[in-house]
């Protein structure tokens, strides 16, 4: 092992690490707002990722390009599944339910894109998959780049959506109390809808740069997850900011560990450090801690 | 009125103990076995998640443990294949309540949500675990020693384990509800500041809780490593096994004793059946999601309680349509309450 490599590791770490930050963001927007985890977040991100694949193969439509038809698309999936299953949730179990009702979404939608695309590996194409460009020593690869930047103009969009728009305003509202929100007037029923539909749709943009990168069937959407729910634990459920840094750091940590030891156990490695943070800081980094309701 | 609940579960233990006297198809059989070990694991998982209301989607984990316990003891020990490796199934227990204390300690310091996340986090753990390291024979999996019961024997012993081990868990189940220890559990899952407030020491109650579901939860992992004579990772950590023991606790009646029984009779029995009479897995995977989202979003509250609130309301209506007829029957309506 040298210092390139350690180097090489930590910038795919880093370059990965934004894509799956984007992913954890629309996963744990969805909890703060509506105290609902998402458990179907990973097969969302395959079936973003199969939507680019069918406009590629059947449409011959680029990738990139694609995602102005596919990040919509998943938007609406997003309000469709909110509006007919999530937000008839109600009550003190409710986020139990959520659970369990995003779990039957996502073997209706596994078990769709089984019998539609076989559970064959596919992997998405295009010129720019397989190509690098090198600064020293270090060489990146254009689809990890991309996915960087991709990851990074979402992330900040979304980030002057919620800090520089009256919309913003209100889904920060309905994160801090939901009840207030509702006293001072949000149509907290509306807000949440819409976040639903963000947190969805974040995963086209997601699926496409992890199909780009990975071969993956449906399937490949429990390792996602994990990954996923592991990644807003650490950050602090309800935490934006939480979110990106743990989504980098995470797949940073693996990352280094894949160099350093062997990639067996990069995987495992985001588990011991959600252990030991969670051993230290149950609320996780940037989460609020646990208040008594009376 | 007790005397007629308790014939009603010796008819079922009944009916199930007949089962194989009538059925002699290894094949219907295997799904006896399977539907008995479910409704286990089921009634396990709700002693604990069930009456304290702490979902838990990771005791895949003790399920592994247990079924590692037993290939790995069997298999070092040199075990001569037969009835005395049933010895080894609550060995397999134990196992996972060595597994359950720390796993608990951790994973119960945070409230609700958290610890959903928090168990489905330690389940990859161990499933990752069990695929890399050497003792667990790596992804290749282990072969116990090899039963030699004929085929048509094969599932005998087994099932009537099984069915002990049901009834086994129930009898504890039952216990845990009305024991003063049980009480605790609900009184968390009402609101555990205000059981904490009133003294109840809800850290070892969650703890004990969970490791006591565990226990049980090992039992039927040591059992179904045994029948199945070769175990994998991917089989015995899987997240499915976590999800179906919840829906099926979820279908029958969350927190109630004979919903997890019920509603493992019914979705292990015919996602059994599915596979043998279709072994198509997408399409089994399309209807469980469908009948999984109907359940929770038109009967939230499980078969068991749904049918209890229709037939109290049913007897609601007789009785005020004696109440019209006349005053007296009212009053004998009454007594016989």
């Amino acid at each position: 092992m040298n210092a390139t490599a350690l180097l090489s590791a930590a910038k795919d770490g880093l370059l990965t690490g934004s894509v799956y930050a984007l992913m954890a963001t629309g996963l744990t927007l969805i909890f703060g707002v509506m105290d609902i985890i998402n458990l179907a977040q990973g097969i969302l991100v395959i079936l973003g990722a199969y939507l680019s694949y069918a406009l590629q193969v059947h449409l011959h439509i680029d990738l990139f390009v694609g995602l102005l038809i596919t990040i919509p698309t998943m938007f609406l999936v997003g309000i469709v599944i909110e509006r007919a299953f999530i937000g008839r949730l109600k009550g003190p179990e409710k986020t139990a339910m959520s659970i369990l009702v995003t779990y039957a979404v996502s073997l209706l939608i596994e078990g769709t894109l089984n019998m539609v695309f076989s559970t064959n590996d596919v992997q998405l194409q295009g010129w720019y998959v397989d190509k690098s460009f090198a600064l020293g020593n270090i060489h990146f690869a254009y689809i990890y780049v991309a996915g960087f930047i991709l990851a990074g103009v979402l992330l900040s969009s979304l980030y002057v959506m919620l800090y520089r728009t009256r919309f913003g305003v209100s889904i920060r509202a309905s994160l801090a109390d939901q009840t207030a929100a509702a006293l001072v007037g949000i149509d907290v029923k509306r807000v949440s809808t819409i976040c639903f539909g963000i947190g969805v749709a974040v995963t086209a943009a997601g699926g496409m740069i992890y199909g780009a990168t990975n071969s993956f069937n449906a399937s490949t959407s429990y390792d996602l997850i994990s990954r996923l729910l592991t990644i807003i634990v650490l950050g602090g459920m309800g935490s934006l900011g939480g979110a990106m840094l743990a989504g980098v750091g995470m797949v940073f940590v693996g990352d280094m560990v894949g160099v350093i030891w062997s990639p067996i156990w990069s995987s495992m490695s985001y588990f011991i450090v959600l252990t030991i943070v969670l051993l230290i800081r149950p609320q996780g980094l940037f989460g609020k801690p646990v208040v008594r309701v009376a | 009125m007790l005397q007629m609940k308790n014939l009603w579960w010796f008819a079922a233990v009944g009916a199930l103990a007949l089962f194989p006297v009538v059925e002699k198809d290894p094949t219907y059989m295997a799904i006896g076995f399977f539907t008995l070990v479910y409704m286990a694991c089921a009634t396990s998982w709700n002693m604990f998640s069930g009456y304290s209301g702490y979902i838990a989607l990771g005791s895949a984990v003790f399920y592994g443990t247990g079924a590692y316990t037993m290939s790995l003891i069997s298999i070092h020990a040199n075990m001569a294949p037969g009835a005395a490796m049933f010895w080894l199934v609550p060995l397999g227990g134990v196992a996972a309540m060595v597994i359950a204390l720390p796993f608990g300690w951790i994973a119960l310091r945070v409230r609700r949500h958290t610890f959903v996340v928090i168990t489905i986090a330690v389940f990859f753990i161990f499933q990752l675990g069990a695929s890399n390291f050497s003792f667990t024979g790596g992804t290749s999996g282990l072969a116990l020693p090899f039963i030699t019961w004929g085929a048509s024997y094969y599932f005998v012993p087994f099932y009537f384990v099984a069915l002990g081990l049901v009834i086994f868990v129930t009898v504890i189940s039952a216990a845990v509800r009305r024991s003063r220890f049980g009480l605790q559990l609900l009184a968390i899952r009402d609101d555990e500041d205000r059981a904490l407030g009133l003294g109840v020491k809800v850290t070892s109650v969650k703890i004990v809780g969970f490791t006591l579901s565990a226990f049980t939860v090992g039992m039927c992992g040591a059992l179904y490593a045994m029948e199945q004579g070769q175990i994998y990772p991917q089989f015995v950590f899987t997240p499915v096994f976590d999800v179906s023991i919840a829906l099926m606790t979820f279908l029958g009646g969350l927190g109630t004793l004979t919903g997890p029984l019920l509603g493992a009779l019914i979705l292990e029995s015919s996602q059994q059946w599915l596979t043998v009479s279709f072994s198509n897995g997408s399409l089994y995977l399309i209807l469980f999601g469908a009948l999984f989202l109907i359940v929770i979003l038109f009967m939230p509250q499980g078969i068991v309680v749904y049918v209890q609130q229709r037939l109290s309301r049913k007897a609601d209506l007789a009785r005020m349509a004696e109440a019209n007829v006349g005053t007296s029957d009212v009053a004998m309506a009454g007594g016989s309450h």
